[in-house]
């Protein structure tokens, strides 16, 4: 779909809103003496996410990719002594293309050593409420959220309350395959509207979505992935780790990734040998976070759709 | 028959839901972060015109219906199907009483309407934005109310009941808002 407009989408005042928000986001990490730094947009390698899919482009005539995240090329630097970064810029999604998502999008990413991730969740607390003037900031865990909304323990449920619970909670065209669709069914149509106009810090994810952050018992015994989300009225906006540091469970994490989508018959794309190299000598204990900065936009002017806060969006790029 | 993909769906494209013909209202791509990609569509089911909540998976595809908006102009009831013809080739359609709906209560001989064909029949009946009818019942206007600017019932030609002021008779025509069967005003003099 191309559209023949020469004009921006977005507004004038929205791109003012843009370069203000982009210089105080960089304000904010010289004040905390995090370093900005640049890693390829243009790889030879891919990620290896089961739900996400790389841009193929053509560079000296061999296959490359354009970065779905700068956390391999981050968390490199990180091996190689960087210390406290960030990146500010773009990232490139094949598909993902609707009100919220535009597949050119613009990322901001940041490591903590010495960090885990109770700890750098504050400090996403801190940006948003500076960078939206928002004060009421929540933190729960996952499975509280389920148990306030629908009395149903994420963890221990059975598939088939899982199954049951989101047949009566969500219209389908099809019968959700395991556990976690379930459960991210009913977490973007459910709990995520149920979340309020405040800030949402929302920790200790299903084992199974660990992603590539630690995995450890919660209080109860549970196995929970020590990863983040925040949400800021129901919108999603930043997914952070306690960073998986141990280079032979990360190699297994990509092999179960490229297993589970060569059984989807989904691309199999050759995955970061590089980042597990890295790992295998060493990277400092930290956390990370990767936040959408389009969508902190479109919260900070009242947006209602991406393109009014991308000057050209896929359809007039 | 053709068939659209999760990420074709748009405003008024019509498809093929549990057998029924819909129309897509509004769809809206899901993807948590970590997790896989939805399509939350709304669609207008077009026999009963209910709105339906649905969610796919991206990727995936509905089949096409075979579904077409035509003007055209509203002939006569014979008591027991509606009269319509194209106004240029001169095919005429005949639509049931389910199909014309709430619409017949708007009918007027002559007007265009916009008739929506589902496999060549006629599915779906939708009146203009406004008719001129005339006022076949109403109380008699009482004297002095003008003033106050009250409303009475009255009943059109076409059987439909619209709230008018007061001071509007038996016999007069009335522009009619058909959306919300609002009274517009009183329709000019040809």
């Amino acid at each position: 779909m191309t559209d023949t407009s020469w004009q921006p989408s977005a507004s004038i005042e929205a791109l003012h809103l843009r370069g203000a928000l982009l210089a105080d986001i960089r304000r904010f990490f010289a004040e905390r003496e995090v370093l900005e730094v640049e890693v390829p947009v243009l790889s030879r390698r891919a990620t290896s996410d089961p739900h996400i899919d790389s841009i193929t482009a053509l560079c000296n005539g061999d296959t490359a990719y354009l970065a779905t995240s700068p956390e391999f090329g981050l968390k490199r630097l990180l091996a190689a002594g960087i210390g406290d970064c960030y990146y500010l810029g773009k990232a490139f999604r094949e598909g993902e293309a609707g009100g919220r998502h535009n597949p050119e999008f613009t990322m901001l990413e940041w490591y903590r050593c010495g960090w885990d991730d109770r700890r750098l969740m504050i400090e996403v607390g801190e940006l948003l409420s500076r960078v939206l003037q928002i004060s009421q900031v929540q933190s729960l865990s996952y499975r509280e959220l389920f148990l306030r909304e629908l009395q149903l323990d994420p963890h221990t449920a059975s598939e088939q309350e899982l199954h049951d619970c989101t047949a009566r909670e969500v219209e389908l065209s099809f019968v959700p395959a395991n556990r976690d669709e379930c459960l991210d069914l009913l977490m973007s149509h459910r709990l995520e509207p149920a979340m309020g106009d405040g800030i949402t810090l929302l920790y200790d994810f299903p084992a199974s979505q660990a992603a590539l952050a630690k995995v450890q018992e919660d209080a109860t015994g549970t196995p929970v992935a020590r990863r983040f989300e925040a949400y800021v009225g129901g919108l999603e906006l930043a997914n952070g780790y306690w960073e998986l540091t141990d280079a032979e469970e990360q190699l297994r994490r990509f092999q179960a990734d490229h297993r589970y989508r060569g059984m989807h018959k989904l691309h199999v794309y050759p995955f970061e040998e590089r980042l597990v190299a890295a790992l295998e000598v060493g990277m400092p204990e930290c956390a990370g976070v990767a936040m959408g900065i389009d969508r902190l936009l479109m919260l900070a002017g009242g947006y209602a759709s991406i393109g009014e806060v991308i000057a050209f969006p896929i359809g007039r790029a | 028959m053709a068939s659209y993909s999760t990420n074709e769906f748009k405003g008024g494209l019509k498809v093929m839901l549990d057998g029924d013909p819909c129309s897509i209202v509004e769809n809206e791509f899901v993807k948590p972060g970590k997790g896989q990609a939805f399509n939350r569509v709304k669609l207008r089911n077009l026999k009963t015109g209910r709105v339906w909540e649905r969610t796919f998976r991206s990727g995936e595809s509905l089949e096409s219906a075979d579904v077409m908006d035509r003007e055209m102009e509203y002939l006569y009831n014979d008591g027991e199907f509606y009269h319509f013809m194209e106004p240029e080739t001169f095919e005429q359609h005949q639509a049931s009483a389910d199909a014309v709906g709430d619409a017949a209560k708007w009918l007027k001989e002559q007007d265009v309407c916009t008739v929506t064909l589902y496999n060549g029949a006629p599915l779906a009946v939708t009146p203009p934005n406004h008719v001129i009818l005339e006022i076949t019942d109403t109380d008699p206007g009482l004297r002095g109310d003008t003033a106050q600017g009250g409303t009475k019932p009255a009943t059109l030609v076409t059987g439909a009941v619209v709230k008018v002021p007061l001071f509007l008779e038996i016999g007069e025509t009335i522009k009619v808002d058909t959306r919300t069967g609002e009274y517009l005003g009183r329709a000019k003099e040809d």
